[in-house]
């Protein structure tokens, strides 16, 4: 075997048997234990059925991903209006300064995100920063209860997942040609019309890609809500852990899981139309 | 006035971004056990992690895996990239989309996909599970950070290496991985603080043997806010800094 | 209405330290194709932007119409431009591209369709309107950039270097279009240009720019033929520069002028006193050239001889480099085909072959020496 073949296809083959090994087979071997049966001693019996997908039309568990949806989604759309205008003046600010803004960023989007969570509480405690602040200004007299509520699983989700949010939008916002910007307002268009009908959909792969890497990990950041939530706040993370570590209803979670892989895959697709319509890009 | 508003909105946002970490760390130094307030500087809850044996184990598995991991993942990571640069095969697209998967999928579906293959496949959970999870999971990361580097590459470079009489490997061995070196090492920074940093994927492919720093951290908390933790997210926190720091360096240099 | 469409007084403009605009005054009739020549970083894209409210000038006013429009925004203006990118939105078909300002004034129903196609079949791309911009030519981008342009009914359209982007054939094509759809549509036309050639076969004036000043306005004939300063005469096509002494003056305007040694009665439309050092510049079309034994020599104060330094065959003219004997200057000189010679044996010139060069007194620019 030649050289040339040689280090091809160790270079392709290491990576390709990796990928289906630890990312192919563990996938489908969820889809197939979604239709399995849960066994007394073993974890899965080779029985197929639906009875997985069936459970999870359950009040119990409906409200489980209904509570879960609801509080991603509300922690998207927070994390997307307080970082566009954010990522927006990032990338238009001076070019001197814009690699520090844009590290600042960067930081807390590598930091653990259970160190963030934990900082949060030191926050929201009873006796946190934020109620000490508040008694001190005079504005309350007794503590707050802040922990605990889904107000704080929000304010945690979106204190851990806003720079998910701003780097896709600022990628975006700075590849922007800016002379379409230009050519708007010289067609007559105002500051309101512009972002509109050219700012927003040209920088929409952006926006989807920045509300995927927000919404998807926030239904699964189980020890957000273990640490701010209450007992009643339950994220499909949380579901999922615990049909795996307590309940031990493989299928169950698994069918979870598989779920939640397809409102993945349904907003890729979204993904993928906004940035084929925007990425039409003019040749010169 | 216009200036003003948006310099003070990105104070805004920013303060928002640290002010909890920038309590946490001065906490950290404060010598009480319960107080709020201010009760004077301490290194004291430093020194009782440095003397916590039980936390220091664990913190060194975590090194461990975190060097291991991203290590094997950026070879891995770095032939990929090239392989996926360099050549036309047929799956070529499968590999591409397996890796976008890999980014995109929630990591607690990752978590117990993986947990599913390992318990199928008879391996005992531990080290070894807990090391080939924080690869499959940096390899993208790698991936991604070396493939950018590449498609900003001269064509031609690898052409008038091959053109000087280069094999295949020499080619990849003199010209292609020096040019490469910032984003490798900025790939493998960061593998190794997504290892030290990860929860979720951690808590479903580690067994009772083998424990983890952030999943300690987990349970420290779950137990109730101490000083200690926060003098150990301190740690971590700075730790995550430096790496950053050095790996941004190391990606801007030569743009 | 003002006879004046667009007025800039003494507009400057600085980005810090760096001022790209000094002072420059500036005025567009109405109607007219106006070109702003000069080289990259002379300004002139500057006053474009100045003109359709993408830049404030530091100092001084804009005036379009008559009316002060120094502190309005682009949208409120009435002018468009055709950017040198063309700037056609991505996500838009040619349509909706076209119907944007019109949309954006109300306009609406057949009235919007009617406008919109109009100004399509006005570039000839009616048959385009569903395309996305990517699915289009160059030229046809181009097209398009002009048709969302027109579409608004502008006072004046800008147009920023909009032909620098197409190949030469496709640009000479665009340049008599576009002269044909300024003079078919009445509309003022200020054109960005560095081609000079460009600039002078498509402008009824043409504004030389240099490092933030303009430096000549006039036609194309006047800044060709009738140079303000070396600047202008070598910015706007090739010319050849001999440096003399003024030897005596004659009074209306004739003046005797020694160029090493051969003392010439030349005229200058500029006064210079006697000692004066002067610039004589020459076309090189302006040159002849004449062969060892060739025609007749009356005066040879008038001739200067060299050697032909470089034969380039052009197809239609043949352009010979001429090193002159006497001051080892190079001169560059453009011979036209003659109907009488067929075989075009009179333009054989071999390289080497000793030559005298003269040119039609009359012709020369004469300015002060820099």
């Amino acid at each position: 075997m030649s050289d040339h073949a040689l280090f091809k296809r160790v270079a392709i083959g290491t990576i390709a048997v990796w990928l289906l090994l630890f990312a192919f087979a563990p996938n489908l071997m969820v889809v197939i234990a979604s239709f399995l049966t849960r066994g007394e001693s073993e974890f899965l019996v080779w029985t197929p059925t639906t009875d997985a997908y069936a459970r999870m039309l359950d009040p119990l568990y409906l409200h489980v991903f209904w509570n879960s949806f609801y509080l991603s989604a509300m922690t998207t759309l927070l994390c997307l209006v307080i970082g566009y205008p954010f990522a927006y003046l990032i990338a238009r600010a001076n070019p001197a300064v814009r690699p520090y803004l844009l590290l600042l960023v960067i930081i807390p989007f590598w930091t653990s995100s259970l160190v963030r969570t934990y900082a949060m509480i030191v926050i929201l405690n009873t006796n946190g920063l934020l109620n000490t602040l508040l008694q001190s200004l005079g504005l309350i007299d007794e503590p707050l209860e802040l922990l605990y509520t889904d107000g704080a699983v929000i304010a945690g989700l979106v204190y851990t997942l806003l720079p998910f949010m701003v780097l896709p939008l600022y990628a975006a916002i700075e590849k922007l040609d800016w002379r379409l910007v230009e050519a708007a307002r010289d067609l007559g268009a105002r500051k309101v019309r512009t972002f509109a009908s050219v700012i927003i959909p040209l920088t929409s792969p952006g926006i989807v890609a920045g509300c995927m890497l927000v919404f998807l990990p926030g239904l699964g950041m189980f020890y957000v809500a273990d640490f701010l939530g209450g007992s009643k706040t339950t994220l499909i993370g949380n579901l999922i852990q615990r049909q795996f570590l307590s309940a031990r209803d493989w299928p169950f979670g698994s069918a979870a899981s598989v779920t939640l892989t397809i409102v993945m895959g349904l907003m890729i697709g979204l993904y993928l139309l906004a940035a084929k319509r925007a990425n039409a890009k003019v040749e010169v | 006035m216009k200036g003003l508003g948006r310099g003070a909105y990105l104070a805004l946002v920013y303060a928002f971004l640290y002010l909890p970490i920038a309590v946490l760390i001065v906490y950290s130094f404060n010598d009480a056990r319960y107080s709020l307030s201010w009760q004077g500087f301490t290194w004291g809850w430093y020194e009782s992690l440095s003397q916590n044996d039980d936390l220091i184990d664990v913190a060194l598995n975590s090194v461990i895996v975190a060097l291991l991991s991203a290590t094997l993942a950026t070879i891995i990571g770095t032939l990929g990239a090239v392989a996926l640069y360099r050549y036309r095969f047929s799956g070529r697209n499968v590999l591409n989309g397996l890796i976008f998967v890999l980014i995109m999928s929630p990591e607690i579906v990752m978590g117990i996909s993986l947990l599913l293959l390992f318990v199928t496949m008879g391996l005992e959970l531990g080290f070894t599970t807990v090391l080939l999870s924080h690869t499959t999971f940096s390899i993208p990361f790698v991936v991604v950070t070396v493939m950018s580097r590449l498609s900003g590459f001269d064509k031609f470079l690898i052409e008038a290496a091959q053109d000087l009489g280069a094999t295949e490997f020499q080619t990849f061995r003199k010209v292609i991985l020096p040019l490469l070196i910032p984003a490798v090492v900025a790939g493998w920074l960061l593998s190794f603080t997504l290892s030290m940093d990860d929860v979720i994927i951690s808590f479903f492919v580690t067994g009772p043997d083998f424990e983890v720093l952030p999943l300690k951290v987990y349970s420290m908390v779950r137990l109730g806010v101490k000083p200690e933790i926060n003098a150990l997210s301190t740690v971590m926190f700075a730790l995550t800094l430096v790496i950053v720091l050095i790996a941004q360096s190391l990606l801007k240099e030569r743009k | 209405m003002s006879e004046h469409v667009i007025e800039l007084r003494s507009a400057t403009k600085a980005y810090g330290k760096q001022t790209v605009l000094h002072g420059v005054d500036l005025k567009v009739r109405r109607g007219e194709f106006l070109t702003l020549l000069g080289p990259s970083g002379c300004g002139k894209t500057t006053i474009l932007r100045l003109l359709a409210g993408f830049e404030s000038p530091t100092t001084g006013t804009v005036l379009l119409d008559g009316q002060d429009v120094t502190a309005l925004p682009p949208e409120d203006r009435g002018v468009n431009t055709v950017f040198q990118s063309y700037a056609l939105f991505p996500h838009m078909t040619v349509y909706d591209n076209v119907a944007f300002g019109p949309r954006i004034k109300g306009v609406g129903g057949s009235e919007l369709d009617t406008r919109v196609m109009e100004a399509l079949k006005t570039v000839k791309l009616d048959g385009f309107a569903q395309r996305k911009p990517a699915q289009l030519s160059g030229g046809q981008q181009q097209r398009v950039a002009i048709a969302r342009a027109l579409v608004n009914r502008p006072l004046v359209l800008l147009l920023d270097e909009s032909l620098s982007a197409l190949d030469y054939k496709l640009r000479k094509a665009m340049q008599i279009e576009l002269k044909q759809l300024q003079r078919q549509l009445g509309i003022t036309f200020v054109f960005v240009t560095h081609d000079q050639e460009e600039a002078l076969s498509m402008s009824d004036r043409v504004v030389v720019m240099n490092a933030g000043n303009i430096q000549q306005i006039g036609t194309p004939r006047e800044v060709y033929e009738q140079p303000e300063n070396l600047f202008v005469a070598k910015f706007v096509g090739e010319i050849n520069t001999l440096t003399g002494t003024v030897c005596a003056v004659h009074g209306d305007g004739s003046y005797d002028i020694d160029l090493f040694g051969h003392v010439i009665d030349l005229r200058a439309r500029r006064s210079f006193a006697v000692g004066a050092e002067v610039s004589v510049l020459i076309r090189p079309e302006d040159l002849r050239i004449w062969r060892e034994g060739e025609g007749t020599v009356e005066d040879l104060a008038d001739l200067f001889p060299g050697t032909v330094e470089e034969v380039i065959y052009k197809g239609t003219t043949v352009d010979l480099i001429v090193r002159l004997t006497e001051t080892r200057e190079l001169l560059s000189t453009t011979q036209f085909f003659n109907e009488d010679d067929a075989s075009g044996s009179l333009l054989d010139y071999r390289i080497g072959e000793p030559v005298h060069v003269d040119w039609v007194h009359g012709w020369e620019v004469i300015l002060p020496h820099e």
